[in-house]
């Protein structure tokens, strides 16, 4: 299986950043800049100040030299942050366009009724919801739906990077289809369901964007925190000239702008809006759509995780380990009939029938010239191998009962009665069964039995650690579900579990204040995923299941879960961070521009100039300079993420406390050192 | 520094830390109305006051009876102090006090401030000092706790409409916790000294023979509520200095005890509500660091001398009795608290001991802080650092297993605001008019002290001062009492508010992906969190008061 | 706001009889009769005349008496019933001045003393009305106090050593000498002529 993922960008591509440029003085629409109160309100500083700086220039003031610059930089301050949001844009917008490509261009065949022959063709565009559209082999599916009639195979490598082609079919679990995937075989009739620009793809492209991009809840309380620091230090600023009048100094207002610049957290306010769309960006990356920011961050809360047994903790292709021959049948005789027909069946199910023939009974493989192998098809669900002398069918139960009843022309016996017995023990045991029959008669059942993937005993003993407890969801007996749930070492599991069962047990934990987050993707999954509070349908799944949960998996992998909690946390510990810095970074300021300040008054107040800036000025030019320059320098950090590896959360915080605390407070005494020193050399102040 | 400070201290220490659980404990009984030894009492008064105890109020009732209660209390106060000239229990025959200086005073008592603009001996009626400002002592601590009780209560309940019935509240914290520890210390005060009579003054005709007039009163009960709810309105105007008010060792031990122990013990009461007492201590912890930073950082920079006297030890404004040991950690611990009683002038200790107690309030007197007011206002803490760090743990900020949500962190940073405005903003008025400018007693940096002090002293409702400020002006009686009102008003209702909030939520279960609120790295966060936000907010002024002052006085410089 | 009002008022005019007039009433009642000395401001009297308080300190200036520390009560020092301290700021000229002058006037009548003069003689106290001076005070003054009344050094020291009153429980508050009771006692004994 190859994974197709958007072509990574490098954290600065070129282009991405002349646009960034271009879009960071678009930005300064006050209209755009209000959305962020910390930035807005550093903008109205900076007109005022550059005011102030032309007043000061024309008439020809002392200090015009350095407030000019302050005002510049002050400028810079605004404009690093519009860049910093406008980079993380530009890259949504890459990865936009990549998920765009894979968006129709081509025309529809638009029919009026399911039986019409006649079609007119439309443009994709043009397609309503509710629309008709008829797709026959080799055609491209023109917009999002659900098929009403038809089978077919449907090559969906262009947005999963899944090679093999899928099964798409009328009523079942497996009726959803994408626009911009290609029929292979057959015709099938779809509604659409999606109006132009409605489509999910079409509501991620707008998210990774930042266009449609609305503050999640956390956001915005951490927008409120930032406010309130703001009139803290509004209030704070504002009242010095009147307590330093006390001293008889004079401080000019431009000055006064700097400090009170460099003290609100124009870091965290700054790179607050590229952090959360560089978060959406690193779900695309994964292949996960979000409808909306809201729910990546509710991954990040979650504290119950159900995970549907196959093909997340088992692997979904089981292995053979017992074959089981029927009262009047040799053993090995099943088993080679069994090996016979897997020979040309290249799924994991199909080669560990063949091993385990060939362990069992040392089985060789015979001349393939005569052998003529039968696909699996979705009509039949039957594969096997026609020989010279036999006809070898293995399937599923009620397939081999209906073939075998076909070629004997007559009703299933006491032979069918002993298989059926066999059939279900096998199922008790939570294996599935696979039945083969030779000539019309059937010879046993082979057993599948559910291999727990490797590994995922050590992921959810992460998962443990991080607070978040998983739940296997199964449709097992409670026994088989016992086992298997020890094996997988998962903390508690829901056995024979219908729809009803799973979404009364997240509402159960919801009940208790968890958030519950799970996977699913047929139809009946869909009430659930509504419920959840991160639900992620699989791609594969049904229109009416990916329009319930609130991501969609393209790559319809359900241990993505894991990742996806991963990036939540990821975001929110982005902000957290970056707040701690920005705070932190005050206490430097203070001790470059308050010694600054005052010294003309009160010459001892040197003792706190512990950096040993060069003069005042300097001082004052040196902190709003590292206070701009920081936004630039931390965007990395913002579109990256902070480094996450799952832990408790005492380790997590000690360990963001030691780098983005202490190192706040010990970072800019060295940059505005260094900047206050370049300052000097330059002659700039 | 000598080992009997360091030794006094330790046993302050100790008898507050043995006394948290006993208290906590009962106060938990008495809030959870457990405790039912005066039911009959209650019974009448509730019957007498048409209040039904069972109905309990949801935050706006609480908060709207807290508010009509104190503004009649309010006018009470101001009413008696015109009128007491014409009023019984007056032997001393006290005029009517000035409006300015009463509307001041009645802002003062009702805000548990105790600010006191006037001589205690020389103005007050008996009258006034009994049933005016002893009541307010009761009824200002009472309503400090039950808001704190309050608080509590949100965070123990879940999906809950109501957080308890105020009246009830204040009655009960009046019955059962303030008044009998009053009796029985005032009780032990008079054994050790402190007179409790009717009398105007006594006359006496000294050894040389001159005339001296004492001043006499009902002192002993006053002192108990007056620490025990962290008033600090003295009865006299040298307040706890005062020989009468605090005549020994023993004495002043009493006193720190009765300031701290309420307050440390709601920390306890708290954990035992909401079901985990280590939270409680957490609290405390967090809270005995900063005392501990505080009293040694005092204690040490007083302990030196004055620089300007050739080291001499530092004696001016302080009480043989008490030295400099016992009078450091008083105005460490009366200005941790919103007491603000006093027994030595803090206008004259030394620049850096006097900047602690003002870096004390200014931090919003949150260690151990004000009865009931320092334990909401330090949760208004937790909840920011809290919010900090559950973002950094990559999770929605939980604390108590409750969400916190913008509605919180807006309603938190309203009442982190509430004393920077009162402080920064009514001080800096000071600064620049010529009514404020008059009030200053000193020159140079010092003089930016008693106006940064006496401002953050109101809006914090401690009620200690720079004495050499002259506050008994119009303007200064009106600027204060604002803040006063702004200190104390401006955060009850936003705490009032998160209480509801609170209250209405689910309960999250704690997992290890929640970070825990009982460790010694949610200690550390919380006191950095405090630091960082009020050393922050004040950086400027106390480089330019105190630490200016610190400067020029080491090089010899007078003003 | 109307319904508000009747429980508000009634709690508040209860709470003031209960803890403004019944408490302090109660506590005069009890103290009057458990600590009746005490309870009446622990004055002392002589012949029949309240001389002072045991509590309060009162201003010495004769030659034969143990000087308490200088006041600074608003109108004349030691005004019992106008406590206060001078505040002034450490950094204060004034105070710098004051200490000075004192420090002058101190060595000119303790012209046999030549080691420093203790700090409490020379610094207001937070009162006014500090009735104790520290031990070492006491002893920088013995011999002017013995010079005129006429007796040996060696008696008053005796004296002063036995009216040293320790620590509370013995770390509590400092070591002091409360100056009132000490020069009663020298009146008793040794008279002035």
């Amino acid at each position: 299986m190859t994974i197709h993922r958007p072509a990574a960008l490098s954290l600065f591509d070129g282009a991405v950043l002349a646009q960034a440029g271009k879009d960071s003085m678009i930005k300064l629409d006050p209209r755009q800049l209000v959305r962020n109160p910390v930035m807005f309100t550093t903008a109205l500083v900076a007109v005022l100040a550059t005011v102030l700086t032309l007043r000061d220039v024309t008439s020809g003031g002392a200090q015009s030299g350095v407030m000019v610059q302050i005002s510049a930089w002050l400028w810079f301050t605004v404009i690093f942050a519009n860049f910093a949001e406008a980079i993380a844009e530009g890259r949504g917008k890459a990865q936009a366009a990549s998920l765009r490509r894979t968006k129709s261009e081509a025309v529809a065949k638009r029919v009026s009724a399911v039986g019409s022959t006649r079609h007119e063709v439309v443009a994709a565009a043009d397609l309503r919801s509710g629309d008709l559209v008829v797709c026959e082999a080799g055609d491209s599916i023109p917009g999002d739906g659900d098929v009403v009639t038809g089978i077919a195979t449907v090559d969906e490598s262009a947005i999963t990077g899944e090679s093999a082609p899928v099964i798409r079919e009328s009523g079942g679990d497996r009726s959803a289809v994408t626009g911009g995937t290609r029929v292979v075989s057959d015709r099938i009739v779809i509604r659409i369901t999606a109006n132009p620009g409605e489509a999910f793809l079409d509501r991620m492209i707008a998210l990774v964007e930042g266009a449609r991009r609305q503050k999640t809840p956390n956001e915005i309380a951490l927008t409120i925190l930032l406010v309130g620091m703001t009139l803290i230090f509004l209030i704070v600023v504002a009242t010095l000239p009147a307590w330093a009048s006390w001293s008889g100094t004079a401080i000019p207002v431009v000055f006064l702008a700097a400090l009170f610049i460099t003290l609100i957290p124009t870091t965290i306010g700054g790179l607050l809006s590229a952090i959360g769309i560089a978060g959406m960006d690193r779900l695309v990356k994964f292949n996960v759509i979000a409808k909306s920011g809201r729910a990546v961050e509710a991954a990040g809360d979650i504290d119950v995780l159900l995970l549907d047994k196959t093909g997340t903790i088992t692997l979904g292709a089981r292995q053979a380990s017992e074959f089981l021959a029927l009262a009047d049948v040799n053993e090995h005789d099943l088993a080679e009939a069994a090996f016979l027909s897997s020979l040309a069946d290249e799924t994991p199910e199909g080669k560990s029938i063949v091993a385990l023939a060939r362990i069992r009974f040392q089985l060789k493989e015979p001349e393939r010239a005569d052998m003529i192998f039968i696909p699996f098809t979705a009509q039949t669900r039957m594969s096997g191998v026609d020989l010279s002398h036999a006809q070898i069918r293995k399937g599923a139960s009620d397939s081999i009962i209906a073939h075998v009843a076909e070629r004997s022309g007559t009703t299933p016996g006491r032979g069918i009665k002993d298989l059926v017995q066999l059939v279900e023990r096998v199922a008790k045991s939570g294996g599935t069964p696979l039945v083969v029959a030779r000539d019309g008669r059937p010879l046993g059942v082979i057993h599948l039995k559910d291999i727990v993937k490797p590994g995922i005993r050590e992921r959810f003993a992460t998962l443990r650690a991080m607070g978040i407890r998983t739940v296997m969801v199964t449709g097992d007996n409670p026994l088989t579900a016992a086992a298997i749930a020890a094996e997988a070492g998962v903390d508690d599991y829901l056995a024979e579990a219908t729809p009803e069962k799973k979404l009364e047990l997240i509402r159960e934990h919801q009940q208790g204040g968890q958030l519950v987050a799970m996977c699913g993707d047929g139809s009946n999954d869909a009430p659930a995923l509504a419920q959840a509070d991160v639900g992620v349908a699989m791609n594969t799944g049904t229109q009416a299941a990916r329009e319930a949960g609130n991501m969609v998996d393209l790559e319809s992998d359900p241990t993505k879960l894991i990742e996806i909690v991963m990036i939540g946390k990821q975001l929110l510990m982005s902000r957290g961070a970056l707040t701690t810095f920005s705070i932190a970074n005050d206490v430097a300021k203070y001790f470059a521009i308050i010694p600054a300040l005052f010294l003309a008054s009160y010459p001892q107040l040197g003792a706190l100039n512990v950096m040993g800036l060069a003069s005042p000025q300097s001082a004052i030019l040196a902190a709003i300079i590292f206070n701009a320059v920081i936004i630039v320098a931390l965007i990395p950090l913002a579109l990256k993420g902070v480094g996450y590896r799952p832990a408790a959360a005492e380790v997590l915080l000690k360990r963001n406390l030691v780098i983005y605390g202490l190192g706040g407070l010990i970072v800019p005494f060295i940059g505005i050192k260094l900047i206050d020193m370049m300052i000097a050399a330059l002659g700039l102040a | 520094m000598d080992a009997y400070g360091i030794l006094q201290i330790l046993i302050f220490a100790a008898a507050v830390l043995a006394l948290t659980p006993v208290l906590g404990g009962f106060m938990a009984r008495v809030y959870d109305g457990r405790a039912r030894l005066f039911a009959p009492i209650e019974r009448v008064l509730y019957r007498l006051c048409g209040i039904d105890p069972a109905r309990e109020q949801n935050w706006v009732g609480y908060a709207l009876s807290l508010l009509v209660l104190h503004l009649l209390a309010v006018l009470t106060l101001y009413g008696l102090q015109r009128l007491q000239g014409f009023l019984p229990l007056n032997p001393a025959g006290q005029g009517g006090v000035p409006p300015d200086l009463a509307f001041n005073t009645a802002i003062s008592f009702s805000t548990n401030t105790n600010w006191q603009n006037y001589g205690g001996e020389s103005t007050m009626s008996t009258l006034v000092q009994m049933a005016g400002l002893a009541v307010h002592n009761f009824l200002s601590a009472a309503a400090g706790i039950s808001v704190a009780v309050a608080l509590i209560r949100g965070f123990a309940r879940r999906s809950a409409r109501t957080i308890g019935n105020f009246y009830v509240d204040l009655t009960r914290t009046t019955l059962y916790l303030l008044l009998p520890i009053c009796v029985v210390g005032a009780l032990v005060l008079v054994w050790q000294g402190v007179p409790q009579n009717l009398n105007a003054h006594a006359e006496a005709a000294t050894l040389e023979g001159s005339r001296q007039v004492i001043a006499q009163g009902p002192v002993a009960s006053q002192m108990m509520i007056k620490h025990l709810g962290t008033n600090g309105g003295g009865f006299f105007n040298a307040n706890a200095a005062h020989p009468y008010e605090n005549p020994n060792g023993l004495v002043n031990l009493i006193h720190l005890v009765a300031i701290v122990a309420i307050g440390a013990g709601l920390t306890n009461t708290f954990g035992r509500m909401v079901g985990d007492t280590r939270q409680g201590w957490a609290i405390l912890t967090a809270m005995g660091l900063l005392f501990l930073v505080g009293v040694l950082a005092a204690y040490g920079a007083e302990a030196r001398g004055n620089p300007a006297l050739g080291g001499m030890v530092n004696l001016e404004g302080k009480e043989v009795r008490f030295g400099i040991a016992a009078s450091t950690l008083f105005a460490v611990v009366t200005t941790a608290t919103s007491c603000g009683a006093v027994n030595a002038m803090h206008d004259s200790l030394l620049p850096l001991a006097g900047l602690v107690p003002m870096v004390n309030m200014l931090l919003g007197e949150v260690v151990v802080g004000g009865v009931g007011s320092g334990l909401y206002g330090i949760l208004v803490f937790v909840l920011i650092a809290v919010f900090i760090a559950g973002l950094m743990v990559g999770r929605t900020p939980e604390y108590l297993g409750k969400k916190i949500e913008a509605r919180e962190v807006k309603l938190a940073m309203l009442a982190i605001l509430a004393t920077p405005l009162g402080v920064l903003g009514l001080g800096g008025l000071a600064m620049i008019t010529p009514a404020g400018l008059a009030g200053i007693a000193a020159a140079g940096p010092h003089g930016l002290s008693e106006v940064l002090y006496a401002f953050a002293s109101a809006a914090n409702n401690n009620g200690s001062a720079f004495g050499g400020l002259s506050g008994n002006s119009v303007f200064y009686n009106t600027a204060l009492a604002v803040a006063m009102v702004i200190g104390r008003f401006g955060i009850i209702i936003p705490v009032l508010a998160i209480a509801g909030s609170m209250a209405a939520k689910k309960t999250v279960p704690s997992s290890a992906g929640t970070f825990p609120t009982h460790g010694g790295l949610f200690v550390a966060l919380l006191v950095g969190v405090i630091l960082v936000v009020g050393g922050l907010t004040y950086f400027p002024l106390l480089a330019l008061g105190p630490v200016v002052e610190h400067l020029a006085l080491a090089a010899g410089t007078l003003f | 706001m109307v319904k508000e009002l009747r429980p508000a008022l009634t709690l508040l005019v209860l709470l003031t009889l209960i803890a403004g007039l019944a408490y302090p009433f109660a506590v005069t009642g009890l103290a009057g009769i458990a600590f009746p000395w005490q309870a009446n401001g622990s004055l002392i009297e002589k012949d029949g005349h309240v001389i002072g308080s045991a509590l309060i300190g009162q201003t010495f200036t004769g030659r034969g008496y143990f000087w308490g520390r200088p006041s600074a009560t608003a109108v004349a020092p030691y005004d019992a019933a106008n406590s206060g301290g001078s505040n002034l700021a450490p950094s204060a000229k004034a105070l710098a001045e004051a200490v000075a002058e004192r420090d002058a006037a101190l060595r000119a009548a303790h012209p046999e003393e030549s080691g420093p003069v203790p700090a409490d003689l020379l610094t207001t106290s937070a009162s006014g009305l500090d009735p104790h001076i520290t031990p070492a005070a006491a002893m920088w003054q013995i011999k002017r106090v013995a010079m005129a009344r006429h007796i040996p050094m060696d008696q008053v020291r005796t004296l002063v050593m036995d009216h040293v009153e320790g620590r509370e429980l013995g770390v509590l508050g400092e070591p002091r000498v409360n100056v009132l009771r000490l020069n009663l006692v020298l009146d008793e004994r040794w008279p002035m002529r």
